[in-house]
């Protein structure tokens, strides 16, 4: 019954933030999430932050997380000289 | 990914052995509903577990007499209309609020959005169509209590909103004792926190799994319930622990109990549920859309005919209903199940030929 | 430009008098100066074959500029790629300007440079055209009417009924850029991304591909609607189904969070330099490499396959974790939702 997405907290001044979902940059208000933190990353539903993600979690959860930390562990392994 | 997907379906195979007949599971949550059809869940689970789409959706909840009124406002030239999206094409008893034509009607993404509205248009009377469960309820109230301190006298919100565990209630004591189990909706969850199953768990000893949306979790939220049926026994059971508390948000909690208060409410199709909706309450009536407008009451709808009731809860299929294909249709929709483009007459309808369960 | 600067359209830009007369000399020939200059009434043109193809649509696009292009460069776009699809080389197009009084004359100039800029890309002459100017308030800004007309390739055999079952479907990159990146430049969705329109002219990349081979069986730019309108249909015509894969169709993370937020499929939304290749299975991977070697295909991948009907005809997706879901057509319309 309700859409939300985790996204990451940018900038936060007061209960107004800005959070990051993969390039896109949504306007929110942390106002139900009072206990977040800028870096933190939340879930958002029709504007609000609903809930703090536990970041561990959400590669179990959501299949776009566990893709992008495969990313991330593929370009470390790019670096890292043979 | 496999692998996981493997077990869960070990699991659905011996409840299905177990139980020697079919298995009810009732998805309460549009999204989860959403997320079975996108993903195509019917067709990769056994026959003999059934996935019921409950009514968990504002789309096909909200009731007719509630989308009259919104559309009567919006007829008048001194008021805004602030919505979803997804009420634009909710059908009255004469057309939706798009088939309406109005200028003044505005899709709006929050409630933030609709109160700048308000603060740009003083000359205006803002109208919140407040829809929407336990997750989306906390950003009506958010609203009101922004529009309290600002003294934004031209706001206000029409309160169609829905609470989860009543309508369970309702469906498990009245109309249905086909339901083996629920998949609790995620989501609303976050708000409410999974130990608010609780009670229909020992009341009604029916297993309720939280689950999100990606389609492991679905399968491995129904495998849970599985297990359960297999072991005899009903529980609260979380597997979105990334996001869900068994205590819930206590922020949005406060903050709803603080402006609003369960009232009987009409639910699409399924009648009048105790306690089933939320009202602003009265100290807060000067943001209520029924007071500032005077209107008494939300008439009851008129779907004469319609069995979505039945169809929810698994009873009757689509067909069996006398208006399936003559009166409703997917464009000219009566029911919630014909209303939501993922409802089961909807589906029904479109891929009849290629039914999947 | 400093004559025009801070300068705006006024009716009489389109009466046909003097001030129209400066306006096409100073702001539009000059950018389409190698046709134009006569400025006749109708153009002449010398074609390769008689067997022309000829097309027209019309752009109305709000917001007018966004990431990655602007109503000018769309205009060229869209009948440039509407021509190649159907097998045809692009020789020749008109441009016609409706245009809001009170448009920043700065605005106008910035939009003919981009169709200007467009048209070079695709190799194709702007030969004719028009301006119209209305009362603010009868047009939005600017609407803009493009018609092209070219010559069919030799190996363009192209026809719903050449479709077989065992063909496959090949897009040439990532869906829903275009249509994601006006949503979120839209009056009441607005968000700050780096979504970016895939707006460009496919011609080139058709070319190589129909030059490759013969066994292209039928093209389509899936703009309004998505791929999922686009397969539709082709499903229709042809009374045979459609399975796609879902993980092999390529969505850019970007796009795909986004369409998440607000509720959307990325097979429902619209593309501008995209195109549909239905072919032949044996030249299949010959034709993805082909496509693969052109900037603009990149990311091209083959998503699925035509199959026999099991009656009415439908297009199926088989999901990432193997279940099976039928592709409806589109509404029309995508509203954001909450739920």
């Amino acid at each position: 019954m309700c859409l939300a997405v985790p996204a990451r907290i940018i900038a936060l001044t007061g209960d107004k933030a800005v959070a990051d979902a993969m390039g896109n940059h949504w306007n929110i208000r942390t106002t139900l999430t009072p206990e977040v933190k800028l870096g933190d990353i939340v879930l958002i539903h029709a504007g609000f932050a609903i809930a703090q993600v536990d970041e561990e979690e959400a590669k179990n959860t959501w299949q776009l997380f566990a893709e992008i930390a495969e990313l991330e562990e593929q370009e470390k392994h790019k670096d890292s000289p043979l | 990914m496999l692998e996981r997907i493997r077990k869960a379906h070990a699991l659905m195979d011996v409840a299905c052995e177990a139980m020697g007949r079919e298995i009810n599971i009732m998805e309460v949550c549009g999204t989860h509903t959403v997320s079975i059809f996108r993903n195509g869940i019917r067709s990769t689970i056994p026959e003999n577990v059934k996935l019921l789409s409950g009514p968990g959706c504002p789309v096909c909840v909200t009731d007719q007499g509630y989308i009259d009124i919104v559309i009567d406002l919006a007829q008048r030239d001194d008021c805004i209309i602030a919505t979803y999206g997804d009420m634009m094409r909710v059908p009255g008893k004469n057309g939706s609020l798009e088939t309406s034509h109005r200028e003044n009607v505005k899709v709006v993404m929050s409630s933030e959005d609709a109160l700048e509205f308000a603060r740009k248009n003083p000359d205006k009377t803002v109208v919140f169509v407040a829809v929407g469960f336990e997750t989306t309820t906390p950003a009506t109230v958010v609203a009101v209590e922004q529009a309290k301190k600002e003294g934004l006298k031209n706001f206000v919100i029409f309160s169609g909103h829905k609470l989860v565990v009543p309508a369970m209630e309702a469906l498990l004591s009245g109309m249905n004792n086909k339901i083996d189990a629920f998949l609790c909706p995620g989501h609303v969850s976050i708000m409410i926190g999974s130990q608010a199953y609780r009670p229909i768990v020992e009341k009604f000893k029916k297993p309720c799994v939280v689950a999100g949306f990606e389609p492991m979790q679905l399968i491995e939220g129904i495998a849970e319930i599985c297990r359960q049926l297999i072991e005899c026994r009903a529980d609260v059971t979380c597997l979105y622990d990334a996001v869900v508390k068994p205590e819930g948000n206590l922020t949005a909690q406060k903050l709803v109990a603080k402006y609003m208060e369960p009232t009987d409410g009409y639910w699409r199709g399924l009648g009048k549920i105790a306690a089933g909706t939320l009202a602003l309450k009265a100290e807060y009536a000067e943001f209520d859309a029924m007071k500032r407008f005077g209107i008494e009451e939300i008439p009851a709808e008129e779907l004469g005919g319609c069995r979505c009731g039945e169809i929810l809860c698994g009873l009757i299929s689509p067909p069996e209903c006398g208006l399936f294909d003559k009166k409703c249709t997917p464009d000219t929709p009566v029911g919630p199940c014909m209303v939501s483009s993922e409802g089961a007459c909807s589906a029904w309808y479109k891929y009849g030929r290629r039914q999947r369960r | 430009m400093s004559d025009t600067n801070g300068k705006k359209i006024l009716l009489a830009h389109g009466g046909g008098g003097r001030v129209s007369n400066d306006l096409l000399s100073k702001i539009v020939i000059p950018k389409f100066q190698d046709k134009t200059d006569k400025l006749t009434d109708a153009a002449e043109l010398n074609l390769e074959s008689n067997n022309v193809c000829f097309t027209t649509d019309s752009f109305v696009v709000k917001p007018i500029f966004f990431n990655g292009g602007d109503i000018g460069k769309l205009a060229v776009c869209g009948t440039v790629n509407d021509l190649a699809v159907a097998g045809a080389r692009p020789a020749a197009l008109s441009l016609s300007l409706i245009i809001e009084e009170g448009l920043e004359i700065e605005t106008l100039d910035k939009i003919l440079t981009s169709v200007s800029t467009a048209a070079k890309q695709a190799g194709v002459s702007i030969v004719t055209g028009d301006t119209k100017v209305v009362d603010a308030g009868s047009a939005d800004n600017i609407f803009i009417n493009t018609a092209g007309i070219g010559t069919k390739h030799e190996n363009a055999n192209l026809s719903f009924d050449n479709i077989k079952a065992g063909d496959k479907v090949i897009i040439n990159g990532t869906v829903g850029d275009h249509g994601m990146t006006i949503m979120s430049q839209r009056e009441g969705i607005k968000f700050k991304s780096t979504l970016k329109s895939d707006c460009a002219t496919l011609n080139g990349l058709v070319e190589k591909v129909l030059d490759a081979t013969d066994q292209v069986k039928f093209m389509r730019d899936p703009t309004r609607g998505g791929i999922a309108a686009t397969l539709n249909e082709i499903a229709t015509a042809t009374g045979l189904d459609i399975e796609l894969i879902e993980k092999d169709i390529p969505v850019d993370t970007t796009v795909k969070a986004a369409a998440e937020m607000l509720g959307f499929d990325p097979i429902n939304i619209a593309n501008e330099g995209k195109v549909v290749f239905v072919v032949a299975n044996e030249v299949a991977e010959e034709v993805l490499k082909i496509i693969k070697s052109d900037e603009l295909g990149k990311n091209a991948a083959i998503i699925g396959e035509v199959k026999p009907p099991q009656g009415d005809p439908v297009v199926e997706i088989v999901t990432a974790i193997g279940g099976k879901r039928i592709v409806q057509m589109p509404y029309g319309r995508e509203l954001p939702r909450i739920c």
